[in-house]
């Protein structure tokens, strides 16, 4: 009985410390962002008004709120469809093939991922540069006529941020399907190559689906990510212009929050976001539930 | 083999992290002070602070901008050595961020200086929860170490705005500080050689605009949507003068139907026509010298803009003959009046704060002539003159080189616009000033937006806004 108990003290001390900051840097401040979303309040306010739920009425009847979380699922599937494939693809070709400089590419890809955001951005300006851009003068140069497309204009801007987040995310997603699939037996390939199965059916038969439990880590990881690198790079790369036309969710709640002053109404843009991207994770989670498949 | 070129590739991968970091440090030099070096910096004390104290500590908490720091650290010294009162002053880029949390925890500075229309906009949150310490007081306190009054020495018309008397009760909330002329800038070299006259109508303007285009060059161009604050006022003082703008600037009912408004309206909706078609994609805070360059480069003639441009673009490659030149905004019409907005920032008692009398002969100071001696003198980070200029009573005679011709200004016939939007409460959600007036100028240029729905979306926003004005 005494051993059991000073067992249990044992495991006490050891979770404590991680509990305890979980708790006053996760839980406590998420409770207090579902309570100042029910508030009338600035940042530094010294009172506050209880509206109930007037701030998340208003939300609802808000284009410019609407208009971003628009942005943001336009983000979240297009980034994670085009991501998925190339990380995909890239990975498999660079575990399964022979190349030479294997592990070149695979710096290569992987170099986007350790650069921080405010210096990719840089990079894409001179990319995106009308007149002097990487982009345009190509296009011009493939097509024998001058070509200004605004990249960053009205009509481009969420395209542009995509293909950026793209080049970003592919290298971490590309390292991590490469690690299982190098961990799935060559065996299989080879018995599978002996029945007459060729690369693309074994790439869907026998890679696909011993690495989906990897897979669908990683579709919850791209829904987190997207919307929190979607804020900085639309911070970093166009401020959310022109005219609001890349404004994301998180940047519109940063907005409201601070540069229009009213908080509790930026917290209730917190707070659905925070529902849509815990409602969003679970759904995924359950769509992609499978028997796992052991080797 | 495979070793050295494995080692090479890790050199690589370590090189373009270190890359990383230089060059977000390039990038934004403003914006990104890793926050244990910005507060490290953050909290200097004055030499003074060591000796026995005659009075409290105030506590000062002054944003560095282009002006550099040392000037606030010379002008707290100069207080300390006057009034005997200790000052520990805090100056930092993101002042926001230094003093922000702890004041969510109820400490606040005694004293603020921080100008209106930042993104964090701590000085507006601080006006709509009617935090501000009253200062009307301090106008007739006598500045320390002289005879004159506050109020004598500061020009006229600068505490009587809405940018220092934000609920218009005759109450001065804001001090005035470090005043700057904006203007329409141009290449005054382009306009010699080509032998164009300075348009002082918006006709003119139009025909100007013609004239250039057939050369190639676009009439107009704008960092971002910011900068057209500024313009915004100064074209609302010169289609209807101050009694318009004090109408429209409180969402007066019905104001965006009369025929001033709506001249307001064309003259911007006609000008965003003649803008160089680049602007919009990169009217934001990266790339916003791209489209100040098109002024240098001569791509655009205008800019509507303020003095600090000529330091900002200093090391910016520019046309052969290139000469900075500032003209106050057209006249309506020929004979009417062209005027300049005095764009200015402030500085203020939070409610919080603990030595408010101390702090109010801190603000009466910053009016003395020493104080305005060293801002005048102040010194940029690179060691470049950069001078803070404070509103006060004849303080232009003593400006040189581009200076003097930007601030002599309104002695050439430009009048002054000043003031801006009256205050509103945190009711008012989803829209603000900016992106109602002045960020969709970006649609209308790009042909995203009519002129039509640019002022419907005006209208609703004001209703919105006259609901919730202070009063």
């Amino acid at each position: 009985m005494k051993k059991r108990s000073g067992r249990n003290g044992f495991i006490f001390l050891c979770a404590a410390p991680a509990v305890i900051l979980f708790t006053v840097f996760m839980i406590i401040p998420t409770i207090n962002v579902f309570r100042m979303s029910l508030f009338r309040r600035s940042a530094y306010s010294t009172t506050e008004d209880f509206v109930g739920l007037e701030n998340f009425t208003r939300l609802m009847s808000d284009a410019n709120f609407i208009r971003s979380i628009q942005n943001t699922i336009l983000l979240i599937v297009v980034v994670t469809i085009v991501t998925f494939a190339f990380a995909l693809v890239f990975a498999a070709i660079l575990t399964r093939e022979k190349i030479k400089g294997q592990n070149f590419f695979r710096i290569i890809f992987y170099i986007p991922n350790i650069l921080s955001v405010v210096v990719i951005s840089a990079i894409f300006s001179a990319i995106y540069d009308t007149n002097n851009g990487t982009l345009n003068s190509l296009l011009s140069l493939f097509s024998g006529k001058t070509i200004a497309i605004l990249w960053k204009g009205e009509n481009m801007v969420m395209v542009s941020l995509i293909i950026a987040m793209v080049w970003q995310a592919i290298g971490y997603y590309m390292v991590m399907y490469m690690a299982s699939m190098a961990s799935i037996p060559q065996s299989l390939y080879e018995s599978a190559g002996l029945d007459g199965a060729g690369r693309i059916t074994q790439f869907f038969q026998i890679t696909l689906p011993l690495i989906w439990t990897n897979i669908r880590t990683t579709l919850t990881f791209f829904i987190i990510s997207t919307i929190n690198m979607a804020f900085l790079f639309v911070k970093a790369m166009t401020s959310g212009g022109p005219n609001g036309a890349s404004e994301v969710a998180l940047s519109y709640m940063y907005k409201q929050a601070y540069t229009n002053s009213s908080y509790g109404y930026g917290m209730a843009i917190g707070a659905l976001v925070f529902i849509f991207s815990f409602g969003l994770s679970a759904l995924i989670n359950v769509v992609t539930k499978r028997e796992p498949l052991e080797f | 083999m495979k070793k050295i070129l494995s080692i090479l590739l890790v050199a690589a991968l370590t090189m373009s992290t270190l890359a990383g970091c230089s060059g977000g440090k390039e990038e934004k030099p403003a914006e990104t002070p890793s926050t244990t070096e910005g507060q490290g910096e953050a909290q200097e004390e004055t030499p003074e602070a060591e000796t026995p104290a005659e009075g409290a500590t105030i506590k000062v908490a002054a944003i560095e901008t282009a002006y550099g720091s040392q000037m606030w650290k010379d002008v707290c010294e100069a207080f300390t050595a006057e009034t005997g009162i200790n000052v520990e002053l805090i100056i930092d880029k993101n002042l926001e961020d230094v003093i922000g949390p702890s004041m969510q925890a109820g400490d606040y500075p005694d004293v603020i200086h921080l100008a209106t229309g930042r993104e964090k906009a701590l000085t507006e949150t601080f006006i709509k929860d009617q935090n501000i310490v009253d200062i009307t007081d301090v106008l007739s306190m006598t500045v320390p170490g002289e005879s004159a009054k506050v109020g004598d020495k500061i020009a006229g018309g600068f505490t009587e705005t809405s940018l220092t008397n934000p609920y218009g009760d005759g109450k001065t909330y804001l001090a005035p500080m470090f005043y700057s002329p904006c203007g329409l800038f141009y290449n005054a070299g382009l306009f010699e050689e080509k032998g164009w006259n300075v348009p002082t109508t918006w006709d003119e303007m139009w025909e100007l605009g013609d004239k250039a285009a057939a050369e190639g060059i676009a009439l107009f161009t704008y960092p971002t949507t910011g900068y057209f604050d500024a313009f915004f006022y100064a074209l609302m003082y010169s289609v209807g003068g101050a009694d318009f703008f004090d109408k429209a600037t409180n969402y007066e009912e019905g104001i965006w139907d009369t025929e001033e408004a709506k001249t307001c309206f064309d003259i911007v909706a006609k000008l965003a026509t003649y803008t160089e078609k680049t602007t919009p994609a990169q009217a934001n805070d990266q790339d916003f010298t791209k489209n100040q360059q098109l002024v240098l480069d001569n791509k655009a003639l205008f800019m509507p803009n303020g003095t600090w441009i000529v330091g900002e673009m200093a090391e910016a490659p520019r046309a052969d003959g290139f000469k900075w030149g500032m003209t106050a905004l057209p006249a309506v019409t020929a004979g009417g009046e062209g005027y300049s907005y005095t764009w200015f920032e402030q500085a203020w008692i939070p409610g919080g704060a603990q030595h408010q009398d101390e702090a109010k002969q801190f603000i009466a100071f910053l009016y003395s002539d020493t104080a305005c001696g060293i801002f005048a003198n102040a010194v940029n980070a690179d060691g470049e003159p950069a001078p803070a200029i404070q509103p006060v009573l004849g303080i232009a005679e003593t400006l040189q080189g581009d200076n003097q011709m930007f601030y002599a200004i309104y002695d050439n016939g430009a009048k002054a616009a000043m003031g801006n939007f009256a205050a509103y409460d945190s009711g008012v959600v989803g829209v603000s000033n900016r992106e109602v007036w002045f960020d969709p100028v970006n649609s209308l240029v790009s042909g995203n937006m009519t002129e039509q729905e640019w002022i419907d979306g005006i209208k609703s926003a004001s209703d919105q806004m006259r609901a919730n004005l202070i009063q």
